[in-house]
């Protein structure tokens, strides 16, 4: 017992937590999260179709963000497995948008540069720069640069759906720029303004 | 006769899905779906831009229902045939009325580019949802002509159209009856699909592939075992990853499951007398040829070879590169400090 109060008192303050982060997600996600009213029931990892794949279920991810634990939720791959299927948010009981809270996760730790592997976020970015650029997305140009960056291994394997795709005319060789295309990087431009001052 | 929809198509019905727009470009004449394409539209960012900028990417999404609104004459209605740009379009739309302030912002971003929108001025729906409520299956089922007897059919719904469902447009989340009816309606048999809701893998073939094969594997092993002839879908993604992602997966799971995938629209078109050809049979890469012998109907021949012209100088095309971004990206299996 007084090793322990010894213990206590020997022991650096404890470091205070990130209390904030909760509602720093919340805010940051379209719509009302709804995040604060989360029970902990687990409804949303026992929905999951991808859990298995995940380092923290989304219940114990929420539970990470209110107890501030930012690095760590942050780093956490579960929003990059992700799949958008929607069975958690119809399912929870608190009606948490759960699948927009991810969305919110994954850019922030784009914005912090805290992710274990590039290839999610690198995707997501190159498929969002060809739509900037052409107001179109263009799969040929994002398959060949993602698949040659992050997966040359599996390329043989991918060849035959490759050509079926390109002899099938399913995959278009070159991009498609829409006319407006000055009136809508005027628009992405503005919203990044926006979205930094906000 | 009904009225006019304003069509946003979306990127993949210009090609990977271009069975999908051939067949309800052919079908639509028949059951009088009059569309009218949103000039100059542009992508709605999948399931990517979300998860990059938030204000950005609503404001991608929201320069579609500013041109949909200019561009509406009479119709306040958007059809989507796609999942993903069902959902962009409807979540926008919901999630500016939600939170005001997200419909201010996106607004300071479209004055930019000389646009507006007033979130809730348009409804969003998929067109499987207008051709069964508004079109109405009594007016579809009456233009059968060659009833799809004896097709045994998977009716594959997959997440976005049924949820989150903001405007409770259909049945149930989870295990929504339209596709069924619809298909019914055409006169196939439609087997009881119990994974018809569940997730295609997504973007996942293209980051997490095992994650994608999993899921992928699970829908078509369900599929088969329910001996179905055919599986339809109402999705591009859907249908590109169980369709082309599907011989990947067979060598995952040293399985040979050889499961066509469909648009449900190229299966109206069938109903309605019209040729094969003219409804994008012949594209998919899992060949339908074998379903479709099974109730008369003789599968064209491969699509007619690449028109695309070798490049002069023998290379491979390649995109051309883009300009520098401004993301840091680390290695790949290094982690960011």
């Amino acid at each position: 017992m007084q090793n322990m109060e010894q213990e206590r008192a020997s022991a650096p303050p404890k470091q205070i937590e990130d209390l904030s982060l909760l509602g720093e997600v919340s805010h940051r996600t379209a719509g009302v999260s709804r995040l604060e009213m989360c029970i902990q029931c687990g409804t949303c990892g026992g929905s999951c179709p991808s859990e298995a794949d995940m380092d923290h279920t989304p219940r114990m991810l929420f539970a990470m963000l209110r107890a501030g634990m930012r690095h760590a939720a942050l780093m956490s791959n579960t929003p990059w497995i992700c799949v958008s299927c929607y069975h958690c948010v119809v399912r929870c009981p608190q009606n948490v948008h759960i699948a927009d809270v991810m969305y919110t996760l994954k850019g922030m730790a784009i914005e912090a540069k805290l992710y274990q592997d590039s290839t999610a976020p690198d995707f997501s970015q190159t498929f969002v720069d060809m739509v900037e650029e052409y107001g179109r997305s263009f799969e040929f140009g994002l398959a060949t640069r993602h698949y040659l960056k992050h997966f040359p291994l599996r390329l043989p394997n991918m060849a035959p759906m490759g050509l079926g795709m390109l002899s099938k005319h399913r995959m278009n060789i070159t991009p498609t720029r829409i006319k407006g295309i000055g009136q809508l990087k005027a628009i992405l431009k503005r919203a990044k303004e926006v979205e930094a001052t906000s | 006769m009904s009225d006019s929809y304003i069509l946003y198509p979306g990127c993949s019905m210009e090609s990977s899905a271009r069975a999908y727009y051939d067949s309800l470009k052919a079908i639509a004449g028949i059951i009088d779906l009059r569309l009218q394409e949103i000039d100059d539209w542009n992508c709605c960012g999948a399931t990517e831009y979300l998860g990059i900028k938030l204000t950005p990417a609503y404001a991608l999404i929201s320069r579609n229902l500013a041109l949909a609104a200019q561009q509406a004459n009479g119709t306040r209605t958007v059809v989507a045939p796609c999942s993903a740009c069902y959902l962009n379009l409807a979540k926008a739309d919901y999630y500016m009325q939600e939170q005001p302030v997200l419909g201010q912002h996106v607004n300071e971003a479209l004055a930019a580019g000389g646009l507006s929108y007033k979130p809730g001025s348009l409804d969003i729906r998929h067109l499987l949802d207008v051709l069964v409520y508004d079109i109405g299956l009594d007016t579809i089922k009456s233009k059968v002509v060659r009833p799809l007897t004896g097709l045994r059919v998977a009716p594959y719904l997959g997440c976005m159209v049924p949820r989150p469902d903001y405007e409770h447009r259909w049945s149930d989340y989870e295990y929504p009856v339209e596709l069924d009816l619809l298909l019914n309606a055409l006169g196939a048999e439609v087997i009881e699909f119990p994974l018809k809701t569940e997730c295609c893998g997504g973007h996942m073939t293209q980051i997490s592939p095992d994650t994608a094969f999993e899921l992928i594997r699970r829908l078509i092993s369900a599929a088969d075992s329910h001996q179905a002839d055919i599986m339809t879908t109402v999705c591009p993604m859907c249908q590109m990853n169980l369709d082309a992602y599907q011989s990947e997966t067979n060598k995952k799971f040293n399985t040979s499951f050889r499961m066509p995938i469909v648009f449900f629209t190229q299966l109206m078109g069938l109903a309605f007398g019209l040729d094969a050809k003219d409804l994008g049979f012949g594209q998919e890469l899992v060949s339908a040829r074998n379903a479709l012998a099974k109730i008369g109907i003789e599968h064209p021949a491969e699509a007619p070879a690449g028109t695309a012209k070798p490049k002069k100088d023998g290379s491979l095309p390649m995109p051309a590169p883009l300009p520098p971004r401004n993301m840091h990206v680390v290695g790949k299996d290094k982690v960011a400090k």
